[in-house]
């Protein structure tokens, strides 16, 4: 039985589509079959942030408009194996999913997958909720600053209220909260929320957090899931993200400032 | 005193006036008994009068009287009837009651009509008194997780429990009082149907808004001594106090 996971957050740019290459990279590098599905329709992103974008043909309208089949229109990642990519359509605009539409692909593609990953556009719009609605847990991508975290607090409130899960009164979605751009210095020096602070605040169980690093936006832009970078701090902090998405205990890493030593103090590190 | 043994008085008592435009038993009935179950035993043999304003025909007042029993209501008497109704109504053994001031909303027409001003005033407590001293309890309406900003709980003619926290652009409301046993960054009314009474509990106080009963105060004249601490907040001669909690 496949697992359908969301990556939400309310909010734009806090790293859903980052989180989404590399969490989906994650478990299927851990020799899970894995899907990543972008329902950020309009707004084509994870395609660009998977290294695919040249490869794209069809897309989830397509497949949802019956015009292509899952077979045509997933596109296998090169590097990872297991690991598949259904693009968004650039094209059309977020009312083409329907919830019948979006519910047949899940279930098509339940058959062949063990995780089936979410990646939700920004807002509470339809695209949102339509991504939402079918899963069975949810990452909720927060940056420690305030409106993130009350952005957060919003799709959490939508997450146990208006997703099928709710509706149908079964056990409500999984959350697990995943900060990301977590600055320790700036933290220390009160300028940005800490762990802790978002935690009481959300009072949902942390999955990872994943420090600001330069090695995010460099595996962006070459399109290169950061997870795969693994001597960066963030590829690290997202490999043991998915190890505890896996039910693994694993211990916190990066939450505190790095002391420099006293050659980097001398000559500058 | 003991001279007397017999004593005539005039009293106003609460009672719930049931407003309909069909006042046949067979249209009644359904709708009656649907919205008794809304809120099972809170008018277990309460007295009832019919308001028959805006009723044309003539009701069966023998058959209403045995519908009334039993749903477990008491019919005593009708209220804005024509004067055919009003003769039938007697005949059947109902009293006829004028509209009191207050008997277009919920309750309180009087049987006695006493119009002296101590009795005015007294109308009003004996509605709450009577209300208190009734043994029917209604639940509080307990929420068990957290409310996440832009959810809205309304506990209507009840009080209100969360058990998480309220967060920040969150809203909960209750005619009665309100509990939070965890941080209250967001909105909390209590007594949103004007009663002065009510009280907000909170483990953690930082709220946008408190309100009791139409007053309130902003996050700004909740920073102080008790910013991020257990409060209850009380109406005390039309200003809101915060107090610790023991």
């Amino acid at each position: 039985m496949a697992k359908i996971i969301v990556v939400t957050s309310g909010k734009g740019g806090v790293g859903k589509t980052t989180s989404s290459a590399a969490i989906g990279t994650g478990l299927a590098l851990a020799g899970h079959k894995t899907v990543i599905v972008d329902f950020d329709i309009g707004l084509r992103n994870l395609d660009l942030i998977m290294g695919c974008e040249r490869r794209v043909v069809y897309d989830f309208v397509n497949v949802i408009n019956g015009e292509a089949n899952l077979k045509q229109t997933l596109i296998k990642d090169k590097r990872v194996d297991n690991l598949f990519i259904l693009p968004a359509s650039q094209t059309r605009d977020k009312d083409a999913l329907t919830k019948e539409g979006v519910e047949r692909v899940l279930n098509e593609l339940a058959q062949d997958f063990d995780f089936i990953l979410c990646d939700s556009p920004a807002g509470i719009e339809s695209g949102a909720m339509m991504a939402l609605y079918f899963a069975d847990e949810a990452v909720v991508v927060t940056n420690p600053e305030v409106s993130s975290v009350r952005d957060s607090d919003r799709i959490i409130g939508m997450l146990s209220s208006k997703s099928r899960r709710a509706e149908q009164g079964l056990e409500g979605i999984k959350e697990h909260l995943l900060l990301t751009r977590y600055n320790p210095e700036r933290v220390q020096k009160g300028e940005m929320l800490s762990v802790e602070d978002v935690k009481e605040i959300l009072a949902i169980e942390l999955i990872g957090v994943i420090p600001e690093s330069q090695a995010v936006l460099n595996a962006s832009n070459s399109g290169q899931p950061v997870i795969m970078d693994k001597d960066s701090d963030a590829g690290q902090a997202y490999l043991d993200t998915v190890q505890r998405l896996l039910g693994e205990k694993v211990p916190l890493r990066f939450l505190t400032v790095e002391k420099k030593g006293f050659i980097k103090r001398i000559f500058g590190g | 005193m003991s001279e007397h043994s017999l004593e005539l008085k005039g009293s106003l008592f609460p009672l719930s006036v049931l407003h309909c435009t069909d006042a046949s038993a067979a249209t009644l009935g359904p709708l009656l008994s649907a919205k008794l179950a809304q809120a099972p035993g809170f008018f277990y043999q309460a007295p009832i009068v019919l308001n028959l304003q805006d009723c044309v025909d003539v009701p069966d007042f023998a058959a209403l009287k045995h519908l009334f029993s039993e749903l477990k209501l008491v019919l005593v008497g009708v209220t804005g009837a024509s004067a055919s109704v009003k003769t039938a109504a007697q005949q059947a053994g109902l009293a006829v009651l004028q509209a009191g001031k207050a008997a277009t909303t919920k309750s309180a027409a009087s049987e006695a009509h006493s119009t002296s001003s101590s009795a005015q005033s007294a109308q009003k407590t004996a509605a709450t008194h009577s209300l208190a001293a009734q043994p029917v309890m209604m639940d509080s309406k307990v929420v068990e997780q957290t409310v996440r900003s832009g959810q809205q709980i309304y506990a209507k003619g009840a009080d209100l429990i969360v058990k998480g926290a309220v967060g920040a652009g969150a809203e909960v409301i209750a005619d009665g009082n309100i509990h939070i046993y965890g941080s209250l960054r967001g909105k909390a009314i209590a007594g949103a149907s004007g009663d002065t009474s009510k009280r907000i509990y909170c483990y953690n106080m930082q709220a946008e808004l408190v309100s009791v009963a139409g007053n309130y105060w902003l996050s700004e004249s909740l920073q102080g001594e008790f910013w991020g601490k257990p409060a209850c907040i009380k109406l005390q001669d039309e200003t809101l106090v915060i107090s610790e909690l023991v």
